[in-house]
């Protein structure tokens, strides 16, 4: 069964590489310059000159016939706008202490969320890390990685797809599993930054997880950012932390001020909150399963 | 390089008022770094000085220099080592050759921008010529056909940005038709100590990224206060459900930017000098990368009698919107022994650039009150029909935008369209009609199903020319502020013939991606040239379903406004269309040869919002 599955969804991943391999040449790519230009010189006359035998001081300029040269020259031409460059970007997105208030079993923990892209407007490589010491999910150390293709759809969301490693490390012994992701991120209406994505496991165990933020500008400069993550799975995988069913909640609240808009300290509340059969296992590993934290981090990009 | 000044009673009066006139002190010590027409006031400028250039051969040298901004000094990309570069000036009937020397480490150009030349004269890489390689000179060779005020800058990556620009002004053969004792040439401009590239990688990660006046809490509880609760949220919900800002009116702002009045920031105070009474002729240039400008000068009327180098019926004006790559020349009749400030508020409202005239240096006239930056509204970006009458929805009906006007379309599928448009568009023009003419889009027109792909973001519901409209944030000035029906070439120009045929582009874009682009694809995607017949008279429609303006540029062919005028069409280099605006010009396709045609917001076009248009002699038709 988990072969099937594991069968299955490596296709699915294989036929989308495939697909957006395909749609990337038809939607970003045009007809190859030699082509165009022997479509044009069937159709009509070239007038462009090549260099070095222009002569308008007259202000006449002689059309070229098809028999000039101009093909091979446009050839090193530069294109005359630069619309394909790549970009990259990384967003630190929430990278915060979380200090020790009391408490049974209280740490001062951390976490980061970090995301960034490199490519162009339509294809795009993604990378992405989540990692916690986080008492009221999993009772000690969680990271994990993605390294994701995505292509631009529908105008606000990248479609993704890829891989996703994740260590897990608690009472001194580290279990780790690979994952294949589907996911989408976007802006959906009334400006929420939406990602939801599901996982399955080298082992076929099915997982979700949703994550969405906004913004809002109390000032130009301050900016509150509500933030809402939820994970859930189908199958128990105890190793993990992770019950059947809703998993866990994070409700944060930052408050962040852009010193630059690359750069933005913040201060915030995070609610966070396992359920069920994941709460017990939380607790069987020490850990509180409903807590509201104090966080002091900071927001930056570049 | 020769220099020959003839004895014209502007030179004289220009050289005579540079008698007797004490420095400014800043102005010495960024002396080095300006052209002398900037320093008309001061005895910087010298007769002979490298920074105006006359004759017929005119060397250019493009490199890095520094150049002082405010109180910084930045470094730029320079024409001749001055910011802005020199000016030229040269004579109607001339044959000219400008040699133009890169010393950059990159390629570089010089496009000489709203001049008709032969193609490979044009300065586009990629479209007329391969470029400047660093260190060597190419020769621009071309015979000056008409007169008038211009520019010319890079059209290399962001080098315009960076300071590779410069005015350029023909003297006609003719007597000029306007009277004027002095005549100054104002260019304006934006200038940012970033990185252009840095400048438009922060667009591509984060495309409000230089927006710091977007409606925080404050503006949202005083609405309350002013709309009442339940309104108020509406409003925000409203544009937060379109994933849109209605405080988006200029990508780059003055967060980043000093706006600058011929190189100079505000508190340099470019000056001009007159003694009251005398007629100064002011040549404004937007010689700017992203900034559109509002410009006025209290207590001043102006009387434009030129737009984009071309003469017009004088108008009188209080005010003027100026789009990057415009230009207008105004005449004004200071009387009074005081100084007047040259008042140039970016349409953002982020900023400004200024100067004065004045009857002496060193004086200064107050600034107006900065006003506030205005709101789009859903109905100015064609989303809603609220602002319409009865009458206007009645006739929706009549003019839907066929689907064919909205696919991608290419070879036999454009020809078919641009063949439906024969038959039907053309059929509503009254004959004979002289003096006044329909204006095409005075009735909305709904677009057409589809949304031009992933690549844009929303579409005009509905377009309509909106050419007898100032623009946001001029509305309400109370005011005379110009209007595109305002502007009636001087004298018919010869060409009266009706547009045979029609070809429309929709202008594209996806504001939170920073992508920008015509029917949804960037050049890169549509390398095919729009095509026009040599000789042909044809209706370009420029239909805007983005929420910004964008100044289009049309290379080698003027672009006859159709706004009305009848045998009056002004012509222009460079239109503004506005959100939700549809603008029509007619062209006579007499240069054969590929040409640009872009946005000349320079972010937008090297984002792909560009085209090639090819005019070939297919199907040679009469000319007249």
């Amino acid at each position: 069964m988990r072969k099937f599955f594991r069968c299955i969804l490596s296709l699915m991943i294989i036929s989308l590489l495939i697909w957006d391999f395909n749609s990337s040449v038809i939607f970003s790519q045009s007809i190859p310059d030699e082509l165009m230009s022997t479509h044009k010189h069937k159709s009509h006359p070239q007038t462009i000159q090549p260099e070095g035998q222009t002569d308008t001081r007259s202000g006449v300029f002689r059309e070229m016939s098809d028999t000039g040269s101009p093909v091979s020259q446009k050839a090193d031409w530069p294109s005359p706008v630069m619309d394909e460059e790549n970009h990259g970007f990384f967003l630190a997105d929430v990278l915060e202490y979380r200090p020790n208030i009391g408490g049974d079993g209280s740490h001062d923990d951390y976490r980061w969320d970090i995301e960034g892209w490199y490519g162009g407007d339509y294809n795009r490589i993604w990378f992405k890390s989540e990692g916690q010491r986080d008492t009221a999910f999993k009772a000690d150390y969680d990271i994990d990685s993605q390294l994701l293709f995505g292509r631009f759809i529908q105008q606000y969301y990248d479609f993704q797809a890829g891989g996703r490693i994740e260590t897990q490390s608690y009472r001194g012994r580290n279990v780790t599993r690979g994952l294949a992701v589907i996911g989408l991120q976007g802006l959906v209406p009334y400006n929420y930054e939406l990602q939801p994505a599901i996982f399955m496991s080298q082992h076929g165990d099915l997982s979700a997880r949703l994550t969405a933020t906004k913004d809002l500008s109390l000032t130009q400069r301050l900016i509150l950012q509500p933030r809402f993550e939820t994970n859930a799975a189908i199958q128990r995988v105890r190793k993990f932390t992770t019950g059947s069913g809703l998993n866990n909640l994070e409700l944060g609240f930052r408050l962040r001020y852009e010193i630059r808009r690359e750069f933005a300290p913040y201060v915030g509340i995070s609610l966070d909150k396992s359920f069920g059969d994941t709460a017990s296992l939380v607790r069987e590993e020490g850990g509180n399963p409903s807590q509201i934290r104090f966080v002091v981090g900071v927001r930056l990009w570049f | 390089m020769s220099i020959n000044r003839d004895s014209q009673d502007t030179r004289m009066t220009r050289r005579s008022l540079l008698k007797g006139v004490g420095a400014l002190g800043i102005m010495t010590a960024v002396g080095r770094l300006l052209p002398s027409y900037v320093l008309a006031g001061t005895t910087m400028a010298k007769a002979g000085s490298p920074s105006e250039l006359q004759g017929k051969t005119i060397d250019l040298r493009i490199s890095k220099s520094p150049v002082q901004i405010g109180e910084l000094t930045g470094i730029a990309k320079t024409i001749n080592g001055t910011l802005p570069g020199p000016l030229i000036r040269l004579k109607e009937g001339d044959n000219v050759t400008l040699n133009v020397t890169n010393r950059l480490m990159e390629d570089t150009s010089i496009h000489w921008h709203g001049l008709l030349l032969p193609p490979d004269m044009d300065g586009v890489p990629g479209v007329s010529f391969g470029g400047i390689k660093p260190a060597s000179t190419f020769s621009y060779r071309y015979p000056i056909r008409q007169s008038g005020t211009y520019w010319y800058h890079s059209h290399s990556g962001f080098q315009e940005q960076s300071g590779v620009y410069g005015p350029l002004i023909i003297d006609p053969i003719e007597p000029e038709p306007v009277h004027y004792d002095r005549d100054y040439v104002v260019v304006l401009s934006d200038w940012t100590f970033e990185s252009p590239e840095s400048v438009f990688a922060n667009l591509k990660k984060q495309s409000d990224y230089y927006n710091f006046q977007k409606r925080a809490a404050p503006e949202f509880f005083s609405d309350v206060s002013r709309m009442g609760l339940g309104p108020a949220l509406q409003n925000y919900l409203m544009w937060d459900r379109m994933r849109m800002d209605p405080t988006d009116f200029a990508d780059v702002t003055g967060y980043t930017y000093t706006y600058l009045m011929n190189g100079l920031a505000p508190d340099q105070n470019w000056t001009g000098l007159f003694r009251p009474g005398e007629r100064v002729r002011l040549r404004f240039i937007a010689a700017t990368a992203m900034t559109f400008y509002d410009v006025r000068l209290p207590g001043l009327t102006m009387t434009v009698v030129q737009a984009d180098g071309q003469n017009v019926q004088p108008v009188a004006v209080d005010e003027f919107r100026i789009g990057p790559a415009e230009t207008y020349d105004v005449i004004v009749q200071p009387t009074e022994e005081r100084a007047y400030t040259i008042f140039a508020e970016t349409m953002d409202r982020s900023g400004y650039a200024r100067g004065t005239l004045a009857p002496r240096t060193g004086m200064t006239a107050p600034l107006p009150d900065r006003r506030p930056r205005p709101l789009r509204t859903m109905a100015a970006m064609g989303m809603h029909m609220d602002g319409m009458d009865m009458a206007d929805m009645k006739n929706l009906n009549h003019h839907e935008e066929t689907p064919l006007n909205n696919q991608e379309l290419n070879g036999s599928q454009r020809h078919a369209k641009e063949h439906m448009h024969d038959k039907h568009d053309m059929s509503d023009l009254p004959p004979g009609e002289s003096r006044h003419s329909m204006i095409p889009g005075s009735t909305p027109v709904r677009h057409a199903p589809g949304h031009h792909g992933t690549g844009n973001q929303s579409v005009a519901e509905f377009s309509r020319q909106q050419l007898d409209e100032p623009g946001i944030g001029l509305t309400d000035t109370g005011t005379r502020v110009l209007v595109y029906t305002d502007l009636k070439s001087l004298a018919p120009y010869p060409d009266q013939r009706e547009p045979g045929r029609e070809i429309e582009v929709h202008l594209t874009g996806h504001m939170e991606r920073y992508m920008w682009s015509f029917d949804g694809k960037k050049y890169s995607e549509a390398k095919e040239p729009i095509f026009f017949r040599h000789g042909e008279r044809l209706r370009f429609t420029f239909v805007n379903d983005t929420m910004m303006e964008h100044p289009l540029h049309l290379h080698g062919m003027w672009m006859h406004l159709e706004n009305g005028a009848g045998a009056f069409l002004p012509r222009k280099h460079t239109v503004i269309v506005k959100p939700a605006e549809r603008v029509s010009v007619a062209i006579t396709a007499d240069a054969p040869g590929r040409w640009a045609f872009h946005c000349h917001l320079l972010f937008h076009m090297e984002a792909g919002m560009f085209r090639v248009v090819e005019v070939s002699a297919e199907e040679p038709t009469g000319r007249s």
